[in-house]
């Protein structure tokens, strides 16, 4: 075992402090430690994004960052962009238009999603398309999903309208 | 998935990386965007007791564009290449074959340097900085040296640069011509069936000059010279195509995986070829 390290994170808002080996990969300090269990593991291989986080701006796979790594950084969630009682719009959306089904992929997706959005407010489905292509889902053939980031984003820009 | 425990360090200067390197000899790795070590490490196929983390080191970060050349830092990462409406200006050929990388999320973290460092042949940027004749700019505990692209790859994960050099920056002249990257992948987000890198100068209806490199056709990235020469005096017709392809074939040595068969590569190889050159001399 190697020395453990003192590790801070910013984690939806709140500050989170604790001792762990260099070699505990974010998701676990995430989930295990942290109990924040809306990133899920698809694969472990980075490949199928459903443990997707917000880490200083970008979107990342958390089962391929070590917590060493993002010590310093500000970390955002599912549960950090919305909850039962203040659904975001993308949540509304998926619910809308069937953007799920076993809802495994749904958080990496909609984590994702929102950091697609807020770097191209208006995306072409082409656009989300290739967006997303780092979020597998092996349930809703995609069709629902990009259907419900269209919903969204139309109801983001329509509200960012109405506030202006 | 857990990897082997390790000590992690992340120094705030190239000279804390440089020293740490000299004491832990061949223990040691540093770690860019980590997204090529990190699955290797949980593998347990890398084998890591001290790692350093780039992340705090000043000054490998930027792109600079002069009248000459093209500096890329070796911890720009992919997004920031196709973040970069200049250099999609100036080499449009980057930003054209960042965008096959991976997938978003990957190319967020994944670096030039650690793409280029790497020495998988499956890694795409490799093959390109063949084509664009890139230099690669490596310190080591006395000095630092370019090493030319073209001579730095020695078989899979074995290439020039010492365990105690770190890959600082990939410098680039000033790309001329049209240019294409094609690659042939599974899905995306898959390394390359095959993957070609072409540059074109075109002279009157003429090709005057002509670069050609193949990705994952090898144990190393292929810069086919003669590829290119097939092509050179031609005006790019059918016939010209097919010697190309066929000093080409003469060039890579594909081994069977589980993207196919020797002789499927070799005819996919053959097609992204001739969409590549086709493509780059459409552009020229
Ligand atoms: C799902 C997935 C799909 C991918 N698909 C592709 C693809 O299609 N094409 C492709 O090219 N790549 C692909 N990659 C790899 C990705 O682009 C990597 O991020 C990249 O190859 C390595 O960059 P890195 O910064 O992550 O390097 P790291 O993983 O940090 O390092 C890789 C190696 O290079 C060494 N290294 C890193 N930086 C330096 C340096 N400055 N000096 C010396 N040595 C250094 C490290 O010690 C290590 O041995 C994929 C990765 C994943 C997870
Ligand atoms: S669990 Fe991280 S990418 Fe699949
Ligand atoms: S809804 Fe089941 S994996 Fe996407």
């Amino acid at each position: 075992m190697s020395k453990k390290m003192h590790i801070k994170l910013k984690v939806n808002g709140k500050d989170e402090e604790f001792l762990a080996e260099p070699r505990e990969l974010l998701i676990y300090t995430l989930r295990e430690r942290l109990n924040i269990t809306g990133p899920h593991i698809g694969c472990e291989t980075s490949h199928c994004g459903a443990c997707t986080v917000t880490i200083n701006g970008k979107s990342v796979k958390s089962c391929t960052m070590f917590a060493a790594q993002a010590d310093g950084a500000e970390v955002t969630t599912i549960e950090g962009i919305g909850g039962p009682d203040n659904l975001h719009p993308l949540q509304e959306a998926f619910r809308e238009h069937h953007g799920l089904q076993c809802g495994y992929c749904t958080p990496g997706m909609i984590t994702r999603a929102s950091k697609l959005l807020e770097e191209n407010p208006n995306p072409t489905e082409e656009e989300i398309r290739f967006g997303m292509a780092g979020n597998i889902c092996r349930c809703t053939g995609y069709q629902n999903i990009v259907k419900s980031i269209q919903a969204a984003a139309t109801e983001m820009n329509a509200a960012k309208e109405a506030a202006e | 998935m857990i990897p082997v425990a390790f000590e992690y360090y992340r120094p705030k200067d190239m000279a804390g990386v440089l020293s740490l390197l000299e004491e832990h000899g061949d223990d040691a790795r540093v770690m860019a965007g980590g997204h090529s070590l990190i699955p290797m490490m949980k593998l347990r196929m890398a084998d890591v007791s001290h790692l350093i983390d780039l992340q705090d080191v000043d000054g490998m970060s930027e792109i600079e564009i002069d009248n000459d050349a093209i500096r890329i830092g070796a911890m720009v990462t992919q997004a920031d290449i196709i973040d970069h409406p200049e250099l999609a200006k100036v080499a449009p050929i980057l930003r054209e074959a960042a965008l096959q990388i991976a997938d978003p999320q990957v190319r967020y973290m994944g670096t030039v340097g650690g793409n280029v460092a790497n020495g998988d042949p499956g890694n795409d940027m490799p093959g390109l900085m063949q084509c664009l004749d890139a230099n690669f700019t490596v310190i080591g505990p006395d000095d630092e040296r370019e090493i030319p692209a073209r001579d730095f790859y020695e078989a899979a994960y074995m290439t020039a640069r010492e365990d105690e050099e770190v890959l600082t920056a990939v410098t680039i002249p000033r790309p001329a011509g049209g240019y294409a990257y094609e690659k042939q992948k599974r899905k995306i987000g898959d390394y390359a069936t095959a993957a070609a890198a072409v540059q074109i100068v075109k002279d009157g209806d003429k090709c005057a000059s002509a670069s050609i490199a193949m990705t994952n056709l090898s144990d190393t990235p292929i810069y086919s010279e003669a590829a290119g020469a097939a092509l050179v005096g031609t005006s790019v017709d059918d016939a010209a195509l097919t010697a190309a392809v066929a000093a080409m074939w003469g060039d890579i040595d594909p081994t069977e995986d589980n993207r196919g068969p020797v002789a499927f590569k070799n005819h996919v190889a053959g097609i992204i070829l001739r969409r590549a050159i086709e493509r780059a001399w459409s552009r020229a």
